[in-house]
């Protein structure tokens, strides 16, 4: 049976489309047939970081307002055989979208599909709330930092009473991706630990991202992460982190982001 | 971080941790809810004004949360005795 999986925040530049990237490919990777869903509308990015920006026709909005079938606007990977991507539109607004449109764009696609990834927009407005309406299960980026914390824990109330799910009375299985995480500062108590973000928001833990310069050099080149250097402390976690979204029972480790003693001591300084 | 940052460490992570439980736990307990704060203060003032015309703009309102307590503060402005109705 499809399973479909949003990938939400609430706040933005969290990395939701990094995430939705390199969990998809992952899934593939693993012999899923998977499809990536941008629902961004207006501020697509997801053919960006996939590395298919010049090859988008036709998009979301099109299917769901019947203008193009969906096979003409999914975009085959290149890289990975059983993965597509969905594109959103980059000249209309998220009004575009509507819940019947979407419901069946939704239908048709769990009938092609093992995995159906949704990448949702920020915030908690229309398309935040599509993207997650039809889920059966989500995935909550959050770094390790109060706003986006707070965001999440809202995002989770959402979750818990706006999706199709929940107004049927029944449950939507939430797991928590801490991204950009830095374990030697968290260690020096100058960022949140995964265990205070755990205790905090209350959702089991799919995985933890190590805050890394692999991740931009990923995206730089349009493929994800998980594809581009597979040995790299991010595409290992989102790696591991896919396996546990098929049900592997895998014991989730602390990444520990290798540095030289002069990049520790005048390393960049995040404010 | 600068060199001299390296010595004088200070642990804001729980500080964080702090601040987001308390407001997490209020933020959850008004959720689905509108913003009781704000519906006080229009009933409140909706009772006054039967009484005593009120200048709107000369009413502050604070909130503030400490810990379990919540304290809602309105502070009215009363014209002179002239504004009094009936």
């Amino acid at each position: 049976m499809s399973k479909v999986l949003v990938v939400t925040s609430g706040k933005g530049g969290v990395g939701k489309t990094t995430s939705s990237a390199a969990l998809g490919a992952a899934l593939a990777q693993a012999g899923k047939n998977v499809v990536v869903v941008d629902f961004d509308v207006g501020l697509r990015n997801l053919d960006l970081i996939m590395g298919a920006e010049r090859r988008v026709v036709f998009d979301l909005v099109n299917v769901v307002q019947g203008d193009a079938k969906l096979a003409q606007a999914l975009i085959r990977d290149k890289r990975v055989e059983t993965l597509s991507l969905l594109p959103a539109s980059q000249t209309r607004d998220k009004d575009a979208l509507t819940p019947e449109g979407v419901e069946r764009v939704i239908d048709e696609l769990r009938e092609k599909f093992d995995w159906i990834v949704c990448d949702s927009p920020a915030g908690i407005e229309r398309g935040a709330t599509l993207a997650m309406r039809h889920a059966d299960m989500a995935v909550v980026v959050t770094n390790p930092e109060v706003s986006s914390v707070r965001d999440s824990d809202r995002i989770i109330g959402l979750l818990d009473s706006k999706t199709a799910r929940a107004e049927a009375g029944e449950t939507i299985e939430k797991h928590l991706l801490l991204t950009r995480y830095d374990a030697t500062r968290a260690a020096r108590g100058e960022m949140l630990k995964v265990e205070d973000v755990l205790e905090i928001l209350a959702i089991p833990l799919l995985g933890i991202i190590p805050d890394s310069e692999d991740v931009l050099k990923a995206s730089n080149v349009g493929c994800p992460v998980t594809l581009h250097n597979p040995l790299s402390g991010p595409a290992r976690a989102y790696a591991e982190a896919a396996r546990r979204l098929l049900g592997e029972t895998i014991a989730v480790t602390m990444p520990v982001e290798k540095k030289s003693l002069m990049s520790r001591w005048f390393g960049r300084s995040v404010a | 971080m600068s060199i001299f940052g390296f010595f004088t460490r200070t642990r804001t992570a729980p500080v964080a941790r702090e601040r987001l439980q308390l407001l997490l736990a209020h933020e959850r307990a008004l959720s689905g809810k509108s913003d009781l704060a704000a519906i006080l203060q229009e009933e409140i003032l909706a009772v006054i004004a039967k009484h005593i015309a009120i200048d709107r703009e000369k009413v502050k309102v604070k909130l503030d949360r400490d810990g379990t307590i919540s304290t809602l503060e309105i502070d009215i402005e009363m014209p002179e005795a002239v504004a009094l109705k009936n």
